[in-house]
This record gives C-alpha cells, structure tokens and sequence, in this order.
C-alpha cells in the first residue's frame, strides 16, 4: 500500500495566550511553539500503521517555510520514508484553497492507493483542503475518519457524526481520508529515530517546479481573505476572581453557597 | 431574480436545529438583497418535511429517491450541481456539520465556486461577501472577504444564528425536483451507522459537572478532580482532546461530537473553550471557569473566572467544601 500524508506545520496555540499582530490581519507567530497540526499527527501514524500491516510506502508532503522540516522529520522518525517539501515566498497569502491546489500538483503524477490528511488544521480550521484535492484529483473521499480497515480491495472506514454516532462507509480505492483525532494513539518518537532521519532526504520544490504561477496560489488564487482579525465578542460578562488560591477558593465556595449548590 | 439556496439537513426523519438556523440567516440576508430563499432537501421520503420548510422558504425543492436514504456526499453533490448549475443562486448555504464538511468542498470545487466554510456570520458589502469565522481554537475572530463571483457557497457553524419562525410564514411553493440518478456510479457506500456505546454515566442528568480539558496535563491528575467531583456531589466530564488521549470514556465527553449539558454548575477547569465544546455546555445555568490564559474562550462563556494554574485551586477547593459540608453534617 502506496500512502501518502498531506501535513501542516502550525504553531501550538491550544494553551498559548496569543496576540493579535501589528497588521492586524494575523497573530504574533514569535514566541510560539510550531509543530505538526494535531490532526496531521494522527494521520502520519496512522499511516505507518497501515505500512506495519501490509508493507507499501509512505510519501509526506508540506507547504511551508524551511522551519516545516522539523515536522518532516518527525513524519520521517515515525516511519515515513521519503519527504516533500514546497516553498515559495509566492505562496504567502494563499488559503487552504490554494493550498489545496499545490498539494494536487505535486501528487497528480505520483502513483498511490491512498491519501490521509487530518480533517483540519488547527490554525486556519478550513477542514477543506482533503475534499477538495479528491476532487481534483478524481478520487473518492470521506472525512472525519474514526477507522481504516481493508476487506477485498475497499476501504471499510467509520465516519463522525454528531453526538457520538458514527457511519461505515465502503470506499473504492485509490482514495483520500480526513483522519478525525483519537483514531489512534500516536506513538512517541525517540530523539534517536529523529536523529537518524536526519539522514534522510526532504526534496525541495518551488512553484515553478510544479508549473504553477503566483496567480495560482497566493491572495489571487485563493478562495478568501482574511480582512481583519479580532477578539471573539463575549457571550457572558464574565468577573474575574482574583487572589491567592485560599481566597479564590473561598469566594467560590460563596458562590455555590449562596446558590444552594453546596 | 437573486436567489439564496438553504440545503435542509436531516437525520433519523428529524430535520436537524442546523437547516433553521440557515433558513433564518437567509431570510434575513434576502429581505435586504431582495432574493429569494429556496430550501432544498433530499432524501427517500421527504415529502413530511414540506409545510415545515415552506414556511421559512419561498420555494421548497424536494428530490426523493430511494437511493437518498442514507446521506452519500457523492451523490448530493450530483444532485446540487446540476440544481446550482441552472439556479445560478447568489448563495448556497450548507452547515459545518460532518454532512457538510464531506460534501461542501468538494461541490464548489467541481463547480468553481468560491466556498468560506464555517461561518458564524454572513455579510453583503459593496457587492463583497464578507463572512466571519473563528481560527486557532475559537481564540481569534476573522473578517475574510470572498473572492469576487456571480455565486458563492458558505458552510454555516451549527449554533450561530438564533432561530426566528418568519410571522406570518413564507409559504413557500412546493416543487417536486426528478434528477435521473440511474448513470451516477457509487464509489463510496454507505453501510451502517454506529450508535454510541451504551451505558457508562449519564453526564446529561447531573446537577454539578466538573469538566477538564487539556490543562489537567497528564491522566495521573484525573483522581484529584474526580476527588472534587465527588466533593461536590457532580460528576466528572471532558473535552475531546481527553478522550483521544484514553484518559477517560467517551461518555464523558461534552460537545458536539460527545453530549450537550445543561447542568446548574459547570465547573470548568483547563478548558479553552473551542466552539465543539461550547455548544455543549453554553446552556449551563451557573459557569465557572479556570484556565491560565485570560484570553481563553471560555471565559466569554463564563459567570465566573479564575485566571491561575488550576493545580494550585483544587485542593484547596476541594478542602473548603468538605469542610462546609461537614459543618452541615
């Protein structure tokens, strides 16, 4: 089995106090930890599960600057076998769209039986950029996959749906899966295998490379824009309790006192 | 004509909170572009659904089928490229939901239609579509304008637009759509559905739910909260990320994927506050939350914060209680 895993290098913002940046269009990326988009992680193991059962290799792809090599490198150690990157200063302002785009030319004239992305990245939270490169590259597709199994040359995989439910699904192959988080336990990566992938090559393309024009991608080939950014409005006018942890919690106790709760 | 299409969403002969919540979203968008509002459902039986989706259309479009029994994204989208093909609506809304996320990318990328997926609010400017929508967890907020085009396609977040019955109602014509199926070859296939495993804690029922989220760091914490928990009477609830890791079941788990609470305190604690979880428990009577971001999300869904590491709040709330009810005792 012939994979290949579409990740994205993001900064870890999920228990980060982030700011708005200058431009007033992005946030302030210094000072943040990047690493593999959470649901990346879950695709990349997932995929070396899979190659552990029935052999085949794995391709990994990137859009991004030469810091995203880390995360190749992590994709690498945990058992990808060859890595590619694309850059290009042209490709600032593109949307998950256009990124969609990029990821269809570098696959169109590889040879694969399956394509796994995570269902969505956890900085621009687009959850399109799988669907649309089945799309264009004609093959079937599911998201939010919860499970992969393989039964007489189909994908037997289980869908989210809301509420707990899921659905199965049998899918021809060659085919593209959002993978959802939990689908797996991703395995941890030793600073040896990380070390020893460093051997390893990380092939570098350009758009030019790929035929592609900046009208391709950037904020001409994309879908939308990002005008402005801003703090979320409050749905609740919140008080802030201050204090050491004994007042705090005393004050809190108050609450629920006078609540009835306790 | 300008037109605005609403794809109904339904599940279990149920039209899902979703498809409302657009249909009052574009009857509010219509009466200031002067459009249309034109519901679309498919399905093997979807007559039922009719009077209600007239209601709050002017045109409700129906395509039965037996072969729309189960939801295949493959073929809706047959069905809704050819429908928007010949409408040409200004706007085509679908919901942010796991129908929609299969299905809404893949359309307007076959149709060549600019597409902005989960949009919590939807705005014409100057001949502009301007949407908003959230990045990086719910912290942040963004205007994004849509590519200029004669037609655009937007996937609506669940929740975020509060339902209006239009008085007196649209009543809308109802038309039967026949879309001859019989060429479209299936290459995905649906086969069943997977209820959630039965059993476990019912967090539905509880007056007092403590919650955790990533900040509890590691599953060795999840007795100590499970000690408050039992101090308080309530039982102990989660966010996904603590399912996926196998610290606790997935019965635990409050938000759209897991359960929606409405408890009389929720106790929220190293929660951010994604809008998966939120719409989970924003009907909560009384919140409290701590968290040691002060711009955590949460907070904006909160009564009460508490800006510190959650580490140093637990024991001594938990101490405190017990010695109030032991006074009580």
């Amino acid at each position: 089995m012939d994979i290949i895993v579409c990740v994205k290098h993001v900064p870890e913002t999920a228990e980060a106090e982030i700011r708005i940046d200058a431009s007033g269009r992005d946030i302030e990326k210094q000072g943040l930890v990047f690493d593999i988009n959470e649901w990346d992680e879950y695709a990349i193991e997932e995929a070396v599960r899979i190659k552990e059962k029935f052999g085949g290799t794995i391709t990994v792809i990137t859009v991004g600057p030469e810091d995203a090599d880390s995360t190749l490198r992590k994709c690498l150690a945990r058992g990808a076998d060859r890595a590619i990157r694309v850059t290009d200063p042209k490709i600032s302002g593109s949307d998950a769209y256009a990124i969609a785009k990029i990821l269809y030319n570098v696959i169109k004239g590889m040879r694969f039986d399956l394509i796994l992305t995570g269902v969505q990245a956890s900085d621009d939270e687009s959850a399109l950029v799988g669907p649309v490169l089945a799309e264009m590259l004609g093959i079937p597709h599911a998201t939010m996959i919860k499970r992969i199994e393989f039964r007489d040359g189909k994908a037997i995989v289980n869908r989210e749906l809301e509420g707990g439910f899921e659905e199965v699904l049998e899918v021809d192959l060659p085919a593209l899966f959002t993978i959802q988080t939990g689908i797996n336990e991703p395995r941890y990566v030793s600073i040896m295998a990380i070390r020893r992938a460093m051997q390893k090559e990380i092939k570098v393309l350009s758009l030019m490379d790929l035929g592609l024009s900046e009208e391709d991608v950037s904020e001409t080939g994309s879908w939308i824009r990002v005008k402005e950014m801003f703090t979320p409005p409050a749905e609740k006018k919140v008080e802030f309790i201050s204090g050491s942890p004994n007042e705090v919690a005393s004050r809190i106790v108050e609450i629920l006192r006078r609540r009835g709760l306790i | 004509m300008v037109e605005i299409l609403v794809l109904a969403e339904h599940r279990g002969g149920q039209l899902r909170d979703i498809t409302f919540e657009m249909l009052t979203k574009a009857i509010n968008l219509s009466s200031k572009l002067g459009a249309e509002v034109i519901s679309i459902v498919l399905g093997k039986d979807v007559k039922s659904f009719a009077p209600t989706l007239a209601e709050y259309s002017n045109r409700v479009l129906l395509v039965e089928n037996p072969l729309f029994e189960h939801f295949n994204s493959d073929l809706y989208q047959e069905v809704l490229s050819r429908v928007i093909r010949e409408l040409k609506p200004l706007l085509t809304l679908i919901g942010h939901t796991s129908y929609g996320i299969e299905l809404a990318p893949r359309l307007a990328a076959s149709l060549n239609i600019p597409l902005a997926t989960d949009c919590i609010d939807i705005t014409f400017e100057n001949n502009s579509l301007i949407v908003t929508r959230q990045m990086y967890g719910g912290k942040v907020n963004v205007r994004a304008v849509v590519r200029r085009s004669e037609s655009y396609m937007v996937t609506v977040r669940q929740g975020s637009f509060m339902v209006q019955k239009p008085s007196p109602p649209l009543g809308g014509r109802i038309e039967e759509l026949s879309i001859p199926m019989e060429r479209v070859v299936l290459r995905k296939r649906f086969i069943k559905y997977v209820p959630p495993p039965p059993g476990g804690v019912d967090i539905t029922a509880a007056d007092i739910i403590v919650s955790i989220g990533r900040g509890i760091k590691d599953k060795s914490n999840i007795p100590l909260v499970e000690d408050l928990a039992k101090s308080l009477g309530g039982v102990l609830a989660c966010t996904r990320p603590i399912v996926d890791k196998g610290w606790l079941p997935s019965d635990r788990q409050v938000g759209i994927s897991g359960k929606t609470v409405k408890p009389k305190l929720y106790l929220a604690l190293g929660i951010s506050g994604s809008f998966q979880h939120i719409l989970g428990m924003r009907g909560s009577e009384l919140v409290i939350s701590v968290n040691k971001d002060p711009k955590a999300p949460i907070f904006g869904y909160s009564d009460y914060g508490v800006v510190e590491d959650l580490f140093k709040i637990i024991p001594v709330l938990k101490m405190k209680i017990d010695e109030v009810r032991a006074r009580k005792e």
